[in-house]
């Protein structure tokens, strides 16, 4: 029963949703929002925020994606806790 | 019908917030596509192949319960009842949560049954098992349904779209990618739903809180508002519970909430439980339902906060709680009427997304864990046995379909309340409330018998419904939640005394059968978890895990009491 347990990091699937979802809402933010916008979120430039806060959120993903990569175990999975024979 | 609001709660979502729901979807089908090329059998369909690391079935354990209900239900609870509400998480989901990991899990993972129903069924055999494996099945395709329903009427309310139009297209993008990808598609897509939903709340909470005057503007104003200052702290609790003396009110929380409906729900839920099951080793398994308590303890202050400030800025909600319900809107509009208050375009579009996105991880989580109940104990215990694997992995595919079209059907049963979250509770105490009983019992105490299994679950399931019943034609009069904590309470109490009376006069069942399944009967070896590889280090520990969330959540108790 030794199959492959990763199918594809999620990691990096997270990442590259996050890393294009920040730089939509940084360029918005930065270059698309009018004083209307501010107005209606008090005053923040709330597009600009969550831009930076989601390419971080993606940075951190992509290195742990990076750093960690999954390892395919070369043992049946389950194998050290099992209790089926 | 909830009352369809005279005031306009339209988001003003423009082509930006339609191209980043779009992303969206499209990762969320590229997923299901991945994800299906590790599909060879019906275990990896409707069980990952038990393959899956903590961390993600950790958040997909709490993410398959964030659903729209869970979002919209408690936003309005917190704008209608203010800080109370956090005890839904800490009293009603932190302890609940460890137990299963420490205690129950071993037992869960350890037997390797396929789901909770099944556990039942080599515990006590088969009266037990039809019991609990059909009103699972029923209940989760009433909640798909409900969760249905939830988002359809959000999608017409924000964004104008027709409500069978939306609950069709919501409904065909989870049947594609759960049909495809199976419980590996659904559980990634939890944990992707997880962070989309927290991007969308945050934001919206830091607004809030800006637009409010900070943490104590926020005090402040709720402080002089029409619920006063004890809507700023979660004790005692006498609004929520609807029992108006202090001392009882706590009792009603600790024990109809945090023990009875909290345990019922986390511990037996098979949609929960399932997540657990997929995990790639015990020490995973236990791990799961503690690593998620972690966001489940801070996940709070995004979905209650929001709800408290709505009820503060949105003029429509500032006067329903000032007793004025002319306008027309309800407490459960307060999440999407914030947003629509604060949000510029561009953020407007990941709220959408996060909202649909809560409101698919709930779906999803009701469909894949149907049809593995559906398929393992249902269909192959009783109707087909002795097929090759392939034909119980189309069992499993044709399953999915059959429960998305009757959640389809059943949406629009959900249509009777004003606040969905008690139509909701009423069907956990039915269900829920009397299985843990039944569980707790089967784990620990090897006499209990094979007739006091089922004799328990349906005395109990009766008790809860009397309650219920007797609650709506006002015979019990119990505002606000009060009535499920009750309930629940009931439902627990009668399981047991029935369980108990029922064994002493029947035959228990032989010990040999229950190696792996009872406390007392299965060797320490085989209730431990590995500490190797893997799961080596001591921050892979789920009893200090464990020890370090609860001890959290007392903190967070103290300081928000």
């Amino acid at each position: 029963m030794a199959r492959k347990a990763g199918l594809f990091d999620l990691r990096l699937v997270i990442a590259v949703l996050f890393a294009i979802y920040g730089v939509v809402l940084l360029v918005v933010g930065l270059g698309f929002t009018d004083e209307a916008d501010l107005a209606k979120a008090d005053g923040l430039n709330i597009n600009l925020w969550s831009g930076v806060g989601m390419i971080a959120l993606s940075a951190v993903f992509a290195a742990w994606a990076l750093l960690r990569p999954v390892i395919v175990p070369d043992t049946p999975v389950g194998e050290s806790s099992g209790t089926r024979g | 019908m909830p009352v369809l609001a005279q005031v306009d709660l339209r988001l003003d979502a423009g082509p930006l917030d339609y191209t980043l729901l779009a992303v969206y979807f499209l990762f969320v089908l590229g997923i299901g596509f991945l994800a299906r090329r590790s599909v060879s059998s019906s275990l990896d369909f409707l069980l990952s192949g038990r393959s899956l690391p903590a961390w993600v079935t950790g958040l997909a354990f709490i993410s398959a319960n964030l659903g729209a209900i869970e979002l919209l239900g408690m936003a309005a609870n917190g704008a209608q009842y203010g800080m109370a509400t956090v005890h839904y998480y800490w009293i009603g989901a932190i302890p609940a949560m460890v137990f299963l990991g420490l205690v129950m899990m071993p037992f869960y993972y350890g037997s390797k049954v396929r789901s909770v129903p099944e556990f039942l069924r080599r515990r006590f055999g088969k009266g037990a098992h039809l019991v609990n494996a059909i009103s699972f099945a029923v209940a989760q395709v009433l909640i798909a349904g409900v969760n249905l329903y939830a988002l359809a009427f959000l999608l017409n309310l924000m964004l104008g779209w027709p409500i069978p139009l939306s609950v069709v297209i919501a409904a065909a993008i989870v049947l594609t990618y759960t049909a495809l990808g199976g419980l590996s598609a659904a559980i990634y897509n939890e944990v992707l739903q997880f962070f989309v939903i927290v991007a969308a709340l945050l934001p919206l909470t830091i607004v809030g809180l800006h637009k409010v005057g900070g943490w104590q503007g926020l005090v402040d104003k709720v402080t002089g508002g029409p619920g006063g200052a004890e809507q700023l702290s979660a004790w005692p609790a006498t609004e929520l519970t609807g029992i108006q003396n202090p001392v009882l009110s706590v009792i009603g929380i600790v024990f109809g909430l945090g023990f009875v409906l909290s345990f019922g729900y986390w511990t037996t839920n098979f949609a929960e439980v399932q997540r657990a099951l997929s995990a790639k080793s015990m020490s995973a398994a236990r791990r799961t339902p503690i690593i998620g308590a972690y966001p489940k303890m801070l996940i709070p202050f995004v979905i209650i906060i929001p709800g408290i400030i709505a009820a503060l800025v949105v003029p429509e909600m500032v006067a329903l709680k000032a007793g004025d319900d002319s306008a027309g809107v309800v407490y459960n509009n307060a999440l999407p009427a914030l947003i629509g208050e604060l949000l510029p375009n561009g953020m407007l579009g990941i709220a959408i997304t996060g909202l649909l996105a809560s409101f698919m991880a709930g779906v999803a989580a009701n469909v894949s864990s149907f049809n593995t109940v559906f398929t393992y104990d249902l269909w192959q215990d009783y109707v087909r046995k002795d097929r090759p694997d392939e034909y119980y992995l189309r069992v499993g595919r044709l399953a999915t379909i059959g429960g998305t079209l009757i959640a389809i059907g059943t949406a629009f049963l959900a249509a009777g309340y004003g606040n969905i979250m008690d139509y909701i509770q009423a069907l956990f105490s039915f269900f829920n409330a009397p299985l843990f009983a039944t569980f707790i019992l089967a784990m620990f105490w090897k006499r209990m018998s094979a007739a006091a299994g089922w004799a328990g679950l349906v005395a109990g399931t009766l008790g809860a419904v009397a309650v219920f019943v007797l609650a709506e034609t006002g015979a019990l009069d119990l505002p606000g939640q009060g009535a499920s904590f009750v309930g629940a309470g009931v439902a627990f109490a009668v399981d047991i005394v029935v369980s108990v009376v029922v064994t002493v006069f029947t035959r228990p069942v032989p010990e040999e059968r229950l190696v792996g399944l009872v406390y007392s009967l299965t060797p320490k070896e085989d209730r431990m978890h590995s500490t190797t590889g893997d799961d080596a280090g001591w921050y892979r520990s789920p009893l200090l895990l464990g020890i370090g969330v609860l001890v959290l959540t007392a903190v967070l108790n103290i300081i928000f009491g």
